[in-house]
C-alpha cells in the first residue's frame, strides 16, 4: 500500500535548489560545453560570438548564429535565457 | 566569459530637462550602435518589405516600388532603453500609414520582422495615425547597417528597440506575440516618459 504523502514527501521545497544552482552561478563558465537547440552544434562556450553592446549580452551559436544565451542585470534583477541552449556541460574541477 | 554586469544604467547629468524622459541623458552629437547579433547586410535587389499576416491581401514591395511610395522627413527624439537619449534625428521614409493604406484587417497587433531574427511587438495604435515609418534615410544619407540600414522601423514615441533595425516586414496578429527584447523581461509597451524599461516597471 502506497502511503499517500509519500510523492508529497518526496517533492523538495524549490529552495533546495538553491545550493545546487549556487554551484552552477560560480563556476567558471569560459570551460562550458553549450549545445545549440537550433542546430545541434556543441562548442565551448568561449568559443561563441558574444554581443555585449546590447540591451543584454547575448551569446550566439558560432554554426548557425541563433541566439543560445542572453544574460543581464537591469532593474535590479538577473535574467538568464537559456532557450536556445539544448545542454550546458560544466566539468567540475579535480572531478575524476 | 565572465558575465560580469555592463551596468546598463549609468545616469550622466540631464542637459534640457522637459525633453529628456526620466533616467535618459543627452548623448549629444553621438549616436551608439547597440548590437545583439552580426550586421545582416541584404543586397537591395533581394530586399523586399511586407504586410502579412492577419490581412485580407498580402502586401509586398520591393526596393524600387518601396523607393516609389509617398515618402516623408521626420525630426524626432530617440530614446534607447539603455539610458542615452538623442535629440533632433533626421529621417526620410514612408510612413506605417501609406503601408497599411487599404489593408483591411481585424489585428490588434502588430509584430516587426527583421534580417538576423529580430523581432518587436506593438500595438497597431501605435504604429497608426502618423507615429511610425519605415526610414531609409538618416541625416540625408542612406541609412548605414549599423544603424539598421538599408531600413528600419522608427516609432520615436517608445523606447528605440521597438524602431526595429533592418525591417523587413509588419505581421499583423490578432493576439500579442513577445518580441526579442520583450521575450527577456523587457517590457511590453516601453513608454520612456513613463520609464517603462521592464516588465512591471
Ligand atoms: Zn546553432
Amino acid at each position: 500500500m502506497t502511503d499517500p504523502d509519500d510523492a508529497a514527501q518526496r517533492r523538495l521545497d524549490a529552495n533546495a535548489a538553491a545550493g545546487p544552482l549556487a554551484e552552477l552561478f560560480t563556476v567558471d563558465l569560459t570551460v562550458a560545453m553549450a549545445t545549440c537547440a537550433g542546430c545541434g552544434n556543441t562548442a565551448p562556450l568561449a568559443a561563441h560570438p558574444l554581443y555585449a553592446h546590447a540591451p543584454a549580452l547575448v551569446v550566439r551559436c558560432p554554426n548557425c548564429a541563433a541566439v543560445v544565451l542572453r544574460f543581464a542585470s537591469g532593474g535590479c534583477r538577473l535574467r538568464l535565457d537559456m532557450t536556445g541552449t539544448r545542454l550546458l556541460t560544466v566539468s567540475l574541477a579535480g572531478a575524476a | 566569459m565572465s558575465f560580469v554586469s555592463r551596468g546598463f544604467t549609468g545616469r550622466r547629468r540631464a542637459a534640457s530637462p522637459g525633453r529628456l524622459p526620466p533616467g535618459q541623458y543627452d548623448v549629444g552629437d553621438g549616436f551608439p550602435v547597440l548590437s545583439a547579433g552580426p550586421t545582416p547586410r541584404t543586397s537591395l535587389d533581394r530586399w523586399d518589405f511586407r504586410v502579412r499576416g492577419q490581412v485580407d491581401e498580402e502586401r509586398r514591395w520591393s526596393w524600387a516600388e518601396f523607393q516609389r511610395l509617398p515618402r516623408e522627413s521626420i525630426v524626432v527624439d530617440v530614446h534607447c532603453v539603455t539610458s542615452w537619449s538623442k535629440f533632433d534625428t533626421r529621417w526620410e521614409g514612408v510612413s506605417v500609414d501609406s503601408l497599411l493604406a487599404d489593408v483591411v484587417t481585424a489585428a490588434e497587433f502588430v509584430a516587426a520582422f527583421s534580417d538576423g531574427g529580430y523581432t518587436t511587438n506593438l500595438p497597431l495604435t501605435d504604429v497608426t495615425g502618423g507615429q511610425a515609418w519605415v526610414v531609409d534615410t538618416y541625416d540625408g544619407q542612406p541609412l548605414t547597417p549599423e544603424h539598421g540600414g538599408p531600413a528600419r522601423l522608427l516609432v520615436p514615441h517608445l523606447y528605440f528597440w521597438k524602431s526595429a533595425k533592418w525591417v523587413r516586414g509588419l505581421e499583423l496578429t490578432l493576439e500579442d506575440e513577445p518580441g526579442f527584447w520583450e521575450s527577456f523581461g523587457y517590457h511590453n509597451y516601453g513608454d520612456p516618459w513613463r520609464e517603462q524599461r521592464y516588465a512591471g516597471d
